[in-house]
């Protein structure tokens, strides 16, 4: 096996060129496979990334309506059901204590948030600064990592109803044109939905460009249009915009690093769901960016194989081109293929020396596609400022997929010449 | 058998034995390298265009023996020359080689048969290209799945005896035709064969260096007892070997003592 290895590459090496054009359509097919491989993986390795930022592993937990298909709803109860819950469907402060005391360790925080809307303030060149208001329970900014710079959080117990705001550092500069030391007591005018009212500034935080969570959109870096949020107590932006104070129609539970988000998930809808078994119209869907960066995930590895598949056509081209090489490789060599059956090579060993060959083409033309798909790769995903390398397990396949082809087409040309009349073929000219 | 035993035999029973034993001997001694029986080829059979080539040739060749075919082209030499190096089948007729019945071998039997019971040297060499004169040496052993450090060991002892030991390494490329044919020859060699089949050994090949191959079988023929079978159109080659056989339209017509070589 050893001695048709090197007579492989013997052979090989007396034809570079029609050894490297052979090899060509291996190379372009494994190539790409790897190419499409490395820049599928740097594009859901870049997704991931980026929406980590956003709390991927947070569970979000709202009311959702109960479907039709429901054992617990009649068609009776369909007809009377409401389109907006009311005030005993929400999901009560009782049940977020209780679900917090079930969970201990599973459960960092549980963020409660009512979004007031924009508000509009003149700042201190004129110009109109907006800002996102949100009314948020004592959990959400340690939870968000707000770095609190001066003066104090939301406190809802002490709060309550009280119109303070804990307002972002750039804010206050824009603002109140005053330096964020001296902002804590000072009062400032918002335009909440057409209607002025003046809140008062208990605490500063340091705004952070970098963080992409999602109640601070930055439309985008231009300095003018940065926005950014202002924190009410929870009640106080109930207030504002009439909601019930009874509950919430959703909520955003922080679990623990080391928890299972899948598993906890599904134990967490479970939880809220038994408070719900009664009610006829709404119930609770638990669900976490994860679940949806997964499934982003695996569309774009359907799509990367569906590429891949298309490219390993070349591969079936390529193959053919080996095929074609081996045949003329074994009419050149007509009369050696004789000298040897004269010499005593069976057909198998014939047999054997030609798929050898085949498969050394192929096997070289798999080893540099992988190499070039590799770079190429490379080179796809920096631009994606991902980097990613493909997994061992499809170079292999990689490699095994070349030796595959080496086989089924180096086959028939090996078994033709297997086949030759040594007579004939010592006869060749 | 003890002294006791056998004399208690029957005197009858001990000749018999005695008699079996030298006629075993006798046979073994006299058995041929190649015993060929009306052997018969014929091509394209069962067409209209039917043709038998060989028609019906008997040939016993001893061990030890040098022996010459000559005859012009188109007398069924070629046809011959594969028949008896195994290339080919016989349609009719037996033909037994060193023991084996050829006649009745399969295709994986014939390849062995020509790995192991024959040495071929052919007019243009047929050296495997881009292979070392080594490599060459070492191919039917190769074939013969003799271990790596046996095949080399014995090739470079070939290449010694040929007198090639000084171009080992060389490309078929790198070596003039009498050195190609040196080296072909000691590949036929290299399993130490039952016999060696040239074909038209020198017919590529200038009268000095012709001279030099001829003595090399001559020397394998006096020094080693190898049998040869010599297939030429050269008469003057012919001469040289102990026995010339001519081959006309499908048939031995003549046989004839030779008058041997010069060489000692």
């Amino acid at each position: 096996m050893w001695d048709n290895i090197i007579l492989a590459m013997q052979s090989l090496r007396a034809n570079k060129l029609r050894a490297l054009l052979t090899m060509l359509g291996i190379i372009i097919g494994i190539g790409s496979v790897i190419a499409i491989e490395t820049v599928g993986a740097s594009l859901s390795g870049s997704i991931t990334d980026s929406m980590s930022g956003f709390g991927i592993s947070n569970i979000s937990v709202s009311l959702t309506q109960k479907t039709g298909e429901d054992e617990t709803s009649g068609i009776r109860v369909r007809m009377f059901r409401n389109t907006v819950p009311d005030a005993d469907d929400l999901i009560t402060e009782q049940m977020i204590e209780e679900y917090r005391a079930a969970f201990p360790n599973q459960v960092i925080a549980v963020e409660v948030t009512e979004t007031a809307g924009s508000a509009t303030v003149i700042g201190i060149d004129g110009e109109d600064v907006t800002a996102t208001v949100t009314g948020v329970n004592d959990d959400y900014l340690a939870a968000e990592d707000v770095e609190l710079l001066y003066g104090r959080g939301i406190n809802n117990a002490k709060d309550a109803q009280r119109k303070v705001c804990v307002v972002a550092d750039r804010f206050v500069t824009d603002v109140l044109g005053i330096s964020p030391v001296n902002a804590v007591g000072r009062a400032v005018e918002l335009t909440i939905g057409g209607k002025p009212q003046t809140f008062y500034i208990q605490g500063v935080y340091a705004y952070d460009e970098e963080d992409t969570g999602m109640t601070m959109v930055s439309v985008n870096s231009d300095d003018d249009d940065v926005v950014t949020s202002v924190y009410l107590p929870l009640n106080t932006a109930r207030m504002l915009t009439g909601s019930s104070t009874a509950g919430v129609q959703s909520l955003t539970v922080v679990a623990a690093n080391e928890v299972d988000t899948t598993a906890f998930l599904k134990t967490t809808q479970s939880w809220f769901e038994s408070w719900y078994a009664r009610n006829d119209s709404w119930t609770v869907e638990a669900s976490s960016m994860e679940s949806l960066v997964s499934t982003i995930t695996e569309m774009i590895d359907t799509v990367s194989l569906a590429i891949s598949a298309i490219a390993a056509i070349s591969l079936l081209v390529g193959g053919i081109g080996v095929m074609n090489i081996m045949l003329v490789s074994i009419t050149e060599r007509t009369r050696e293929i004789g000298t040897r059956k004269a010499l005593g090579a069976p057909r198998t060993a014939i047999r054997v020396q030609f798929v050898v060959e085949a498969v050394v083409i192929c096997l070289v033309g798999g080893g540099i596609g992988i190499l070039l798909g590799m770079g190429l790769g490379a080179a796809a995903s920096s631009l994606l400022g991902f980097s990613a390398k493909p997994d061992v397990q499809s170079i292999a396949m990689a490699v095994g997929f070349s030796m595959a082809i080496g086989v089924f087409f180096g086959y028939y040309p090996a078994d033709k010449a297997a086949k030759l009349d040594p007579i004939e073929a010592l006869r060749y000219e | 058998m003890t002294s006791t035993e056998k004399a208690a035999m029957p005197d009858a029973l001990d000749r018999a034995f005695a008699a079996a034993k030298a006629i075993r001997k006798a046979e073994t001694a006299v058995q041929p390298i190649i015993r060929m029986k009306d052997i018969r080829k014929s091509y394209y059979i069962g067409k209209p265009n039917e043709l038998e080539i060989l028609h019906g040739i008997d040939l016993t060749v001893h061990a030890g023996e040098f022996v010459a075919i000559v005859g012009e082209s188109g007398s069924g030499k070629s046809t011959l020359m594969n028949l008896i190096g195994a290339l080919d089948s016989p349609t009719s007729g037996s033909y037994q080689l060193d023991g084996v019945d050829v006649a009745a071998a399969n295709d994986v039997e014939l390849s062995e048969i020509r790995n192991r019971k024959i040495g071929f040297v052919f007019q243009t060499f047929n050296l495997i290209g881009r292979q070392s004169a080594l490599k060459n040496v070492e191919l039917p052993m190769l074939y013969a799945k003799i271990p790596a450090a046996k095949r080399t060991a014995r090739a470079r002892q070939l290449l010694d005896m040929v007198g090639m030991s000084d171009r080992i390494k060389h490309q078929p490329n790198e070596l003039s035709g009498g050195q190609k044919q040196r080296v072909a020859i000691a590949r036929a060699m290299a399993n130490d064969p039952a016999i060696l089949l040239a074909d038209e050994p020198t017919g590529a090949l200038d009268s000095a260096t012709s001279r030099t191959v001829m003595d090399l079988f001559h020397q394998l023929h006096k020094q080693q007892g190898k049998t040869i079978l010599l297939i030429t159109h050269n008469p003057a080659l012919a001469e040289e070997c102990d026995r010339i056989l001519t081959l006309v339209d499908g048939r031995i017509v003549s046989e004839r003592k030779g008058g041997g070589s010069h060489v000692g």
